[in-house]
């Protein structure tokens, strides 16, 4: 019997709690699933997909055994497609717009079959890049952050023959990928492993543990290279604006996922029985997920408004009751009650009003807890940002993806595109680079 | 509840499904399993004066589509390796244990009148209810100027034929290989010798596939390959033509037929029956399922007769031969449009792409405000080609519609624009 992480946990069952959530399919799944696909054309599955890959002609290839092109034909519109294929909320892009949901009420599955593809590259033997780089074009750009934005953006940038220091605050590469995304979607050190192949292409220099700021100011950036290209997420959280900072046992749920992507032993040899997530987001399902498989017995998610409303997707939240996650809805936190240490936390009953305004009941109830996990959204942090137009807590930029001031552009989570999504934040750094590739030829 | 029982070269047979000269009917053990299944007859395994033939390994070759399913597979096997004695004593006993059933006897020898008129009459002894004469094995046996080499000259077909015919009482069925010209040469041929019936199709020459990784033809033999002969489903479609040829052209119409090639369920017995096969044989199917498969064959099959009003096989034998015809008889007035349910279209896209790439550019799509997209075929550019219908992945979601062109039945022949009009 393995020594205990923690009573009644084990390494191995540790272990397996956080294998793979969607297990890789062997070559004969890999086969059968891609036959399901009708290899539609101008399929609605790839109109779904914000990077827009061809998705029926990748499924066409694994069809024919011929593995390696698909990963080719995924990875040309989207250099993350491993990470993508693994955490994309596929129900509600490209398998939510599968023909096969109108003729037997099943999607084709996009996201495995993708996995399928990208894996055979990205494992194989041979460390030949599938893509190469144009001619040099002597022209150097910055890039602040080494998260999906920046890497996709790099790598773009380097296609087209231009040169690239990447500045990225944290010791590890993959911004969200490696720091953020629930790990039992991220088996084997798969950031890692996919940042290295991203850097195959070369020209690409990553200069770590440095921040944009006040010792690198954006005009000295500005100043010693051709462009920049800013893709610094959102690393700021919200507050709920209680008691919550002074009490120990209250965290932020990104420093919580932070600190078990990075070591999950510790974390579950640590972590109480009594886990309460305040959020509706992608964000608090994950915290509580997680939580439940380092071996908190009694994990609460507890949300202001009803299940519909929520932002994560029907299939996190039903993730999150099958690990027994008890969910209360329409509660709203008023009060963490505790000494040093929390000790509950008083919800007041939430309803909407007659205009359809969240309003409260009156109603007051507690529920007991040993470490409260905050999940309520992320927030730009805009200090290192100079002089840079920022509006509604994101970046502005233009049609291109220029900021407000000319040669620096910015994309991902700083920038509203769309969803705060892997996937959205790739196509902006793609497309990013296009436009900055347009802006250096003049 | 429909009567399955048929005649064909005057035997009768308790339903039309027999299993025909091939592995599944190699020894007495197998004949007796697909008995007690329900098979109605066999053709036993192919047999040779002795000293008898030896086998190479491998022996199949497959085709699969993309799920792993085997379209069709090929093979370059021999006729019966066990000795002639070992085989006639299993007839003889399986004969006696199964009164009920009937069992052919399938032989093949070199062009020579004592070789062939000598085994016959030592096979007919064993009580089989008739002959088969194997012309068609297109691989080995060939090579040893049997099997296709006689069948593909049609003198040697009538010639074989008639050789067995003089010999022996029972009647005989001269099987034909599909390696040919034009099929009823052969049938002709067989119709000369005064064959009773003709069984076809035997296996079409074929390599299969190439192992690109040793560059070798499959199946390998150590590193080399031959052609083989293919079989299974995807041969139907050239048996059924073959069978519809013979049946229709008053020289060979009047011969019996045992239809073969590529027969998987009953369906594909009641279309070879419809076009003039009086029973039906199978082998690859036998081969991938198991004789099992017979068991949905006889109740799809009296089911269908029943939703039918068929009363017995002979209802609907050759009641499809009329309706084949040359093209020179076709009707050129006639008109169809295809028509896309936008209910039940998943908007894959198929039929879009099948026809604007391909054919006559005649489906347009719609953005419709809900992001969805329409799919409408514009009259004045389908010419009913029936493309789309079939690339449709949704059953009945594109129809081919008549439109009712108001003009007369008229053939090629009979056309305006036909430059060689014939002026009668
Ligand atoms: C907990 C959680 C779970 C998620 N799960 C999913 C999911 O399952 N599927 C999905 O599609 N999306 C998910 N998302 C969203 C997704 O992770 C983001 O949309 C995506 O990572 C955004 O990429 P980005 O490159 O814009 O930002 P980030 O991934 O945040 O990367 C920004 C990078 O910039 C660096 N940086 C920040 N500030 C500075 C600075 N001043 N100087 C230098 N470097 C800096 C950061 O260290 C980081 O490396 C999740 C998000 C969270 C928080
Ligand atoms: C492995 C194998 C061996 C065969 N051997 C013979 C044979 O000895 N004699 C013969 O007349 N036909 C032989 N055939 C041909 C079959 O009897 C039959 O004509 C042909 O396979 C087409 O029918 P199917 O599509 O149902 O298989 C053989 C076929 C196979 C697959
Ligand atoms: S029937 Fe042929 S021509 Fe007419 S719409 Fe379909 S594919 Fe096009």
């Amino acid at each position: 019997m393995d020594k205990p992480v923690r009573p009644g946990l084990d390494a191995r069952q540790l272990a397996e709690n956080f294998s793979d959530i969607h297990p890789p399919l062997g070559d004969f799944q890999a086969k059968a699933a891609a036959a399901e696909c009708l290899y539609c054309y101008d399929a609605p599955c790839t109109r779904a997909c914000p990077t827009a890959i061809d998705i029926p002609t990748f499924i066409h290839k694994i069809s024919t055994g011929n593995p390696v092109g698909a990963a080719r034909t995924i990875l040309a519109e989207n250099i993350l497609g491993g990470t993508c294929a693994r955490a994309c909320p596929t129900e509600v892009l490209c398998e939510e717009a599968c023909v096969r949901n109108k003729a037997e009420g099943e999607p084709v599955e996009i996201g495995r079959l993708q996995r399928y593809a990208v894996d055979h590259l990205i494992d194989r033997p041979t460390d030949h890049h599938p893509f190469s780089r144009n001619l040099a074009t002597g022209k150097k750009v910055a890039v602040i952050g080494a998260g999906p934005a920046g890497l996709a953006c790099a790598h773009r940038l380097a296609m087209l023959g231009h040169e690239v220091d990447i500045y990225e605050a944290m010791p590890k590469p993959g911004g969200l990928n490696e720091y953020g995304l629930a790990a039992y979607k991220m088996t084997n050190d798969f950031a890692q492993r996919e940042v290295e192949f991203v850097l195959g292409i070369g020209n690409i220099d990553i200069h770590y543990g440095v921040s944009l700021g006040d010792s690198m100011p954006l005009s000295a950036l500005r100043k010693s290279h051709d462009a920049v290209f800013i893709g610094i997420g959102l690393s700021g959280s919200n507050d709920l604006n209680l008691n919550e900072t002074t009490l120990n046992g209250v965290e932020d749920a990104l420093s919580f996922i932070e600190r078990l992507r990075q070591s999950p032993d510790e974390v579950a040899a640590t972590i109480p029985d009594r886990v309460l997530v305040i959020g509706g987001g992608n964000t608090a399902i994950d915290a509580a997920v997680q939580a439940r498989k380092l071996g908190a017995s009694d994990v609460t998610l507890c949300y202001r408004r009803g299940r519909d409303e929520m932002s994560a997707t029907r299939w996190e939240q039903d993730l999150a009751l099958k690990n027994d996650v008890k969910m209360v809805l329409w509660a709203s936190p008023d009060e963490i009650l505790g000494n040093h240490q929390v000790e509950a936390v008083v919800f007041e009953r939430t309803s909407l009003g007659s205009d359809g305004q969240l309003i409260s009941t009156g109603e007051r109830f507690d529920i007991p807890a040993d470490l409260v996990l905050t999940a309520i959204g992320q927030k730009l942090n805009s200090t290192a940002l100079g002089d840079l137009d920022v509006a509604k807590g994101k970046i502005t930029i233009s049609e291109t993806y220029e900021t407000s001031i000319a040669g620096i552009f910015a994309g991902g989570d700083c920038t509203s595109t769309g969803q705060d999504l892997t996937v959205q934040a790739v196509q902006d750094g793609k497309r990013a680079a296009h436009a900055i590739d347009a802006y250096l030829k003049g | 509840m429909a009567d399955l029982g048929c005649t064909i070269a005057g035997i009768e047979s308790i339903n039309p499904f027999w299993l025909a000269s091939a592995p599944p009917t190699d020894k007495k053990y197998n004949v007796e399993r697909a008995f007690q299944a329900g098979w109605g007859g066999v053709v036993w395994k192919t047999l040779g004066a002795d000293p008898p033939v030896i086998n190479v390994t491998s022996r199949y070759g497959a085709h699969h589509d993309a799920t792993r399913g085997l379209i069709g597979i090929n093979n370059i096997e021999l006729i019966s390796d066990r000795p002639l004695k070992t085989n006639l004593d299993e007839i003889r006993a399986t004969r006696k244990e199964w009164p009920d059933r009937v069992i052919i006897g399938s032989m093949m020898a070199p062009v020579e009148k004592e070789a062939w008129q000598s085994l016959a009459v030592q096979i007919a002894e064993a009580g089989v209810h008739g002959l088969e004469l194997n012309l068609g094995c297109p691989h080995g046996m060939c090579e040893r100027g049997m099997g296709s080499a006689i069948g593909q000259v049609p003198e040697m077909v009538e010639q074989t034929t008639a050789w067995v015919k003089e010999v022996v009482n029972i009647p005989v069925f001269t099987k034909l290989t599909p390696n040919i010209t034009n099929i009823l040469w052969s049938a002709e041929a067989a119709a000369q010798g005064k064959a009773d019936a003709v069984a076809l199709i035997n296996t079409v020459n074929s390599i299969i596939s190439v192992d690109l990784d040793t560059m070798a033809p499959e199946p390998t033999v150590d590193g080399r390959g031959t052609h083989g002969g293919y079989c299974g489903a995807a041969v139907k479609p050239i048996a059924l033509n073959m069978i519809a040829e013979i049946a229709r052209a008053p020289e060979t119409q009047s011969l019996d037929i045992s239809g073969i090639g590529g027969i998987t369920n009953w369906r594909d017995a009641a279309e070879f029956i419809s076009l003039g096969a009086n029973a039906v044989q199978v082998c690859t199917a036998a081969m991938l399922f198991g004789f099992r498969i017979v068991d949905d064959m006889i109740d799809g099959l009296s089911g269908w007769m029943d939703t039918q009003g068929y009363r017995q096989v002979a209802d609907f034998t050759g009641a499809a031969v009329k309706n084949v015809v040359d093209w020179n008889d076709l009707n050129m007035n006639y008109d169809l449009k295809a028509r896309i349910d936008p209910e039940k279209c998943i908007e894959c896209g198929r039929c879009f792409i099948a026809c604007e790439d391909t054919s006559h550019q005649a489906i347009t799509i719609t953005e419709q405000t809900d992001g969805h997209r329409r799919f409408d075929v514009v009259d004045e550019e389908c010419v009913g080609c029936n493309l789309c219908y079939h690339v449709c992945p949704v059953p009945g979601c594109i129809e081919m519609e008549a439109v009712d062109t108001d003009r007369p039945y008229m053939t090629w022949p009979e056309h305006p624009l036909n430059p060689v009009k014939d002026a009668g």
